[in-house]
């Protein structure tokens, strides 16, 4: 049966890169994406969200910050503006920046500081989501999505 | 002629100096290794980039391009220079080359009088030398380390697609220093703007998009101008270190050749007060015979 090779490069680095892949879960622009092997050709926008890569019942589980996904001829590309893998991801930091996303929220001062503490909280909470998940947990079920 | 004493000071100072220079190699070597990995690490998502603007602009037929401003080519009246030097000197040639370079371009190579040229100066060099060139700066960037993030050249960006889109000039370019290997960079102008689409047919014709073809090439093509800017700065950094890398090389090495002349004619002086001092003996020995 046909596989996927997947590979998430930004503009700093190649993030992540493996093949015989059996299933890609994305955030999509427009809701969550799951890619099978022989998925027709796609190109699509991402939105901010966990991606998620199985490959023989394990999971590798990806943070993306938006960008874009291509998908043709079983290789899944995605051109993320930012990515990190789970265990790259510091999770007290990501705390941190949740609580200080957080405190801001909750003061309300003018909107454009609403409109980035907004997006920092939605960060912070989607690297707190990635960083809980390290590599080789079993296929967890789809998880409600928090993209917003 | 000096004596032997300032002789053997100066060795010592050339000695010095050559440690020094050395020493300065070996850092310009090093970070002239990681700088190359991080022009190599950006090739993967430029070069993709790169490619699904080609097949997407295949496409949209050229007047529905139109509607993407970053795409808009048209009568050239006004333009922008950005110029990528080094923060710092003692890299051989380098700053120079670049800024001869810009200065070829702006009055060689564009139709429009020098006054309607915009510049962009990134390191401190550049902005130095266009001051005193005389033109004044649009905006001017230091400081951005060797190991810039793409986020930390947004603002350089950010200036140029904001000059582009409202119409305060007309074209963009980028002159910067390709590096090609070790002994070899070369000054390079790059338009970043308009976007020349590059030709190509399309691998694959029958994407689905999301959410639409046209959303998707709009969000793509200031990634492109970011990814192009963002590579050049790359590629000057490495090419400031290997070039520094070469001039502290022929430095140490002239110092070194120095101080086996300077060994050379101490010796000699030596040697000749030696003489001067064994005649003035035997003269005296003479003398008192």
């Amino acid at each position: 049966m046909a596989k996927l090779s997947v590979e998430v490069v930004t503009g700093e680095r190649v993030v992540y890169q493996e093949d015989d892949v059996d299933m890609v879960v994305a955030p999509g622009a427009d809701g969550a994406l799951g890619i099978l092997p022989r998925h027709a050709p796609l190109i699509s926008l991402l939105s901010l969200g966990e991606m998620r890569v199985i490959k023989g019942g394990q999971e590798q589980s990806l943070a993306v910050f938006g960008g874009f996904i291509e998908v043709a001829q079983n290789r899944v590309r995605v051109l993320a503006d930012t990515a990190e893998r789970a265990e790259e991801i510091d999770l007290a930091r990501a705390e941190e920046a949740r609580r200080r996303a957080e405190a801001r929220l909750s003061r309300q001062r003018a909107d454009i500081d609403l409109v980035r503490a907004e997006l920092a909280l939605r960060r912070s909470l989607i690297r707190l989501r990635v960083g809980q998940r390290r590599r080789g947990r079993a296929p967890t079920p789809p998880p409600q999505d928090l993209g917003g | 002629m000096a004596t032997p004493r300032e002789i053997r000071r100066r060795i010592r100072s050339v000695r010095n100096m050559a440690q020094v220079t050395r020493a300065m190699e070996m850092v310009a070597a090093s970070k002239m290794r990681r700088a190359q990995q991080h022009v190599l690490a950006t090739r993967p998502y430029a070069e993709r980039i790169r490619a699904l603007i080609g097949d997407l602009a295949a496409l949209t037929d050229l007047e529905e391009r139109g509607r993407f401003p970053l795409l808009q080519a048209r009568p050239i009246q006004r333009s922008e220079v950005i110029l990528i030097t080094s923060d710092r000197g003692l890299a051989g040639a380098f700053n120079t080359n670049v800024m001869r370079r810009a200065v070829q371009f702006m009055t060689h190579e564009r139709p429009e009088p020098i006054a309607d040229i915009e510049t962009i100066a990134v390191g401190r060099k550049g902005r130095d030398f266009l001051q005193r060139y005389g033109k004044p700066l649009a905006a001017s960037f230091t400081a951005i380390g060797d190991h810039p993030t793409l986020e930390s050249v947004r603002p350089i960006v950010r200036v140029a697609t904001d000059d582009f889109v409202s119409g305060k000039v007309d074209a963009v370019y980028v002159i910067y220093t390709r590096f090609i290997n070790t002994l070899r960079q070369q000054p390079e102008v790059l338009q970043v703007l308009p976007i020349q689409p590059p030709e190509g047919a399309a691998e694959v014709t029958d994407y689905i998009f999301e959410p639409s073809p046209e959303a998707v090439l709009e969000a793509l093509l200031p990634r492109f101008v970011e990814v192009q800017i963002y590579q050049a700065i790359l590629e000057s950094i490495a090419s400031e270190h290997s070039a520094r890398m070469v001039a502290m090389r022929n430095a140490t090495d002239n110092a070194r050749e120095l101080v086996s002349e300077l060994t050379l004619t101490y010796n000699k002086a030596r040697q000749a007060q030696i003489t001067r001092e064994v005649t003035e003996i035997a003269a005296g020995a003479a003398a008192l015979g």
